[in-house]
């Protein structure tokens, strides 16, 4: 069977290149280009959104064109670990809101079972020490020991 | 001789207790990392970098290379105890080094690796000794435009010796120069790709990408499948390696240990590529590679042996250049740069203590990983059983407090997020990340390096190739690209990495 596109992967990177290659030039149009003897801060951003755009023709042609043997496996995107992937980067998010107002302390708990809840061998006790652990560990080594000027519980919780 | 004098001034540096403590430190926990799959040195000197702010400069480097080398070490180990490289510079070591275990000569080969990477580390850290200072003084001379070809020869360079398809590595490197410049311009502070957040103004905070790219994604990746480990030695053996042994190792360790030297100056070399390529190089010339694969004590010496000294001397054109071949140079840059270090050949001559203490710590840390490794096998292959699904949420949870800490700012924490997966979709689009991070670091450097070179030549491009040092680092560049794209030698490249 002969098929027009060899290599899914490759179409679909060269695609998603030229669509930053055009987003970064998008974004330098608003830059100020100067000249090659005085280059301003556009002028090298745009040449190499014109190199990536470029390359990403290349990826796309490559795709089409060349078949890269048997091994050549679509992108399964069902496959994918969906749940890993949201709920680790819910659980850095969410640190990342919650540092400042709520502290390290309940963030770190958080992060931590929220990332254990990604493995499909999740155990809610294991979870819960592995949380307790890393919060307590946490307070003795970046607050006591290192001094990290962080407070364990912030203002919301009746912190500092 | 002056090299003597210079060694005797590092030893004053490094042996103190403080340095001695920082380089033990380091060495255990890169050994720890090493053995521990999933977890490499990148996200974690990522992850220790904001720790580093309070210590001399000397000791934190100390302790970053430690953790380094270390995991080239610590590798070996969960590579042939479990068949489970816990590093990527070992996956060749697990090859034969797991069948010599099977075969009750867990210990052997253990000793074999850590024999090898001493005597490797060794030769390794002389080179440096000998080869830094005349590098650094001839970087010297270079002006903007031989600089700038130097950042172009060397991100080609790693280019062409990293695995994968060509363009794709090239547009990865394109990409990092990319988001290396955000932030404000150097020249007339205009802020570029900061999509008017003022939390962007210092541009994207590279730990956040490190830690998003390789530390993030990488835990996604390994959720994916998640099969058990499972420690198939209970027994490790004897340690003590019997005559013919010795005699079959002695040649694979000469040739690992030249071979990775010589790699791991290059740009984009370093210990990964050293140990394919030692493998290859053995298996080769081996009067007996029907053994090859089932156990053959060269096939964990030489990798080892190259893999270790690679690591040593990719320190070199980092120090003497300021110029990263790989990933864990760009963040020892990086913790360089916050200590208000610039790198480059400078850092030779107006930081003796610094490049010396350095050096001579790298020797001392081998010798002390000789020490950690072989009597303490047994606390390593208990550690081999912690599963990873009670491991991962830790890691999460350290890069999540590492990279705030870094600026107090939570964008930087959103931003190893994206990154995260960033690093996963790439690795998905067979993209190598370490490219990316290459470009990154080196972006704005070859930004400036571009514009004061077009300021002196008057806006005359021509000028780097009328410059007879500049000419011929682009023209190896333009070389080695034409090489890599050549059809018969991408077939054998190919080949060469499935291997």
């Amino acid at each position: 069977m002969t098929r027009l596109v060899k290599s899914p992967k490759d179409v679909a990177t060269g695609l998603l290149l030229i669509a930053l290659a055009a987003f970064f030039a998008w974004q330098a149009l608003d830059l100020p280009m100067g000249r090659a003897i005085r280059m301003g801060p556009g002028y090298f951003p745009m040449i190499l959104a014109g190199i990536l755009a470029l390359l990403g023709l290349v990826i796309v042609a490559s795709g089409i064109a060349l078949p890269m043997g048997d091994d050549e496996s679509p992108i399964d995107i069902a496959r994918w670990p969906w749940r890993a992937l949201a709920l680790v980067t819910l659980a850095v998010v969410i640190f990342g809101i919650g540092i400042r107002p709520l502290g390290l302390g309940p963030s770190m708990g958080i992060a931590v079972f929220l990332s254990a809840l990604a493995s499909q061998k999740f155990h809610f006790l294991t979870g819960l020490v592995s949380a307790l652990v890393m919060v307590a560990f946490s307070w003795a080594v970046f607050i006591k020991g290192l001094g990290l000027p962080l407070p364990m519980l912030g203002p919301w919780l009746g912190g500092y | 001789m002056e090299i003597f004098d210079n060694l005797a001034l590092g030893f004053s540096v490094a042996v103190t207790f403080q340095n001695i403590f920082y380089c033990f430190i380091g060495v255990l926990l890169g050994t720890l990392i090493g053995v521990l799959p999933g977890l490499g040195p990148v996200p974690t000197i990522a992850m220790l970098l904001p720790i580093t702010f309070g210590l001399p400069p000397v000791s934190a480097l100390i302790m970053l290379a430690g953790i380094y080398y270390g995991a080239q070490y610590g590798g070996s180990t969960t590579a042939i105890l479990i068949n489970l490289p816990g590093e990527s510079s070992s996956v060749v070591t697990a090859i034969d080094g797991y069948q010599m275990a099977r075969k009750g000569r867990a210990g052997a080969a253990l000793a074999t690796a850590a024999l090898g990477s001493f005597f490797a580390g060794t030769v390794a850290t002389f080179l440096l000794a000998v080869f830094a200072p005349p590098l650094a003084d001839l970087a010297l001379k270079f002006g903007p435009p031989e600089y700038f070809a130097l950042m172009v020869l060397g991100l080609v360079a790693s280019v062409a010796l990293a695995s994968g398809s060509v363009f794709k590595a090239l547009a990865m490197v394109v990409l990092g120069i990319l988001l290396g410049l955000s932030g404000q311009d150097v020249y007339t502070g205009t802020p570029r790709f900061t999509f008017d957040m003022l939390e962007l103004a210092d541009g994207i905070e590279f730990v956040a990408l490190a830690m998003g790219v390789f530390g993030i994604g990488e835990i996604v990746r390994n959720l994916e499948d998640e099969h058990e480990r499972t420690v198939m030695v209970r027994k490790v053996g004897g340690l003590l390696l019997s005559k013919d042994d010795i005699k079959r190792i002695v040649g694979p360790i000469l040739r690992g240990t030249f071979l990775g030297s010589f790699l791991g100056i290059l740009p984009g070399g370093g210990a990964v590529l050293s140990s394919f390529a030692a493998y290859s190089i053995e298996k080769r010339i081996s009067k007996r590679p029907q053994e090859f694969g089932k156990g053959a004590i060269e096939a964990v010496a030489a990798p080892e042996s190259a893999n270790n000294a690679g690591a040593q001397t990719s320190f070199i054109p980092m120090l003497t250049l300021g110029i990263p071949s790989n990933p864990v140079m760009a963040l020892m840059i990086g913790a360089l740069i916050i200590q208000g270090i610039v790198p480059g050949p400078n850092v030779v001559n107006e930081q003796p203590n610094l490049f010396w203490g350095i050096v001579v710590s790298m020797w001392l840390g081998n010798f002390m990983l000789v020490v950690l490794n072989l009597p303490l096998i047994g606390i390593w292959v208990r550690l081999l059983t912690v599963p990873y699904h009670i491991l991962f949420p830790l890691i999460v949870g350290f890069c999540c407090i590492g990279v705030y800490s870094v600026n107090n700012n939570a964008i930087d924490v959103f931003a190893m997020a994206l990154f995260g997966i960033v690093g996963y979709v790439l690795v998905k689009l067979d993209c190598e990340p370490a490219p990316l991070l290459l470009g990154f670091i080196i972006g704005p450097m070859l930004e400036e390096y571009l514009r004061r070179a077009m300021l002196i030549s008057r806006g005359d491009p021509t000028v780097f190739f009328t410059r007879p040092i500049s000419a011929t680092m682009l023209l190896l560049a333009i070389v080695a690209l034409v090489v890599v794209l050549m059809p018969s030698v991408r077939k054998k490249r190919e080949e060469a990495f499935k291997e």
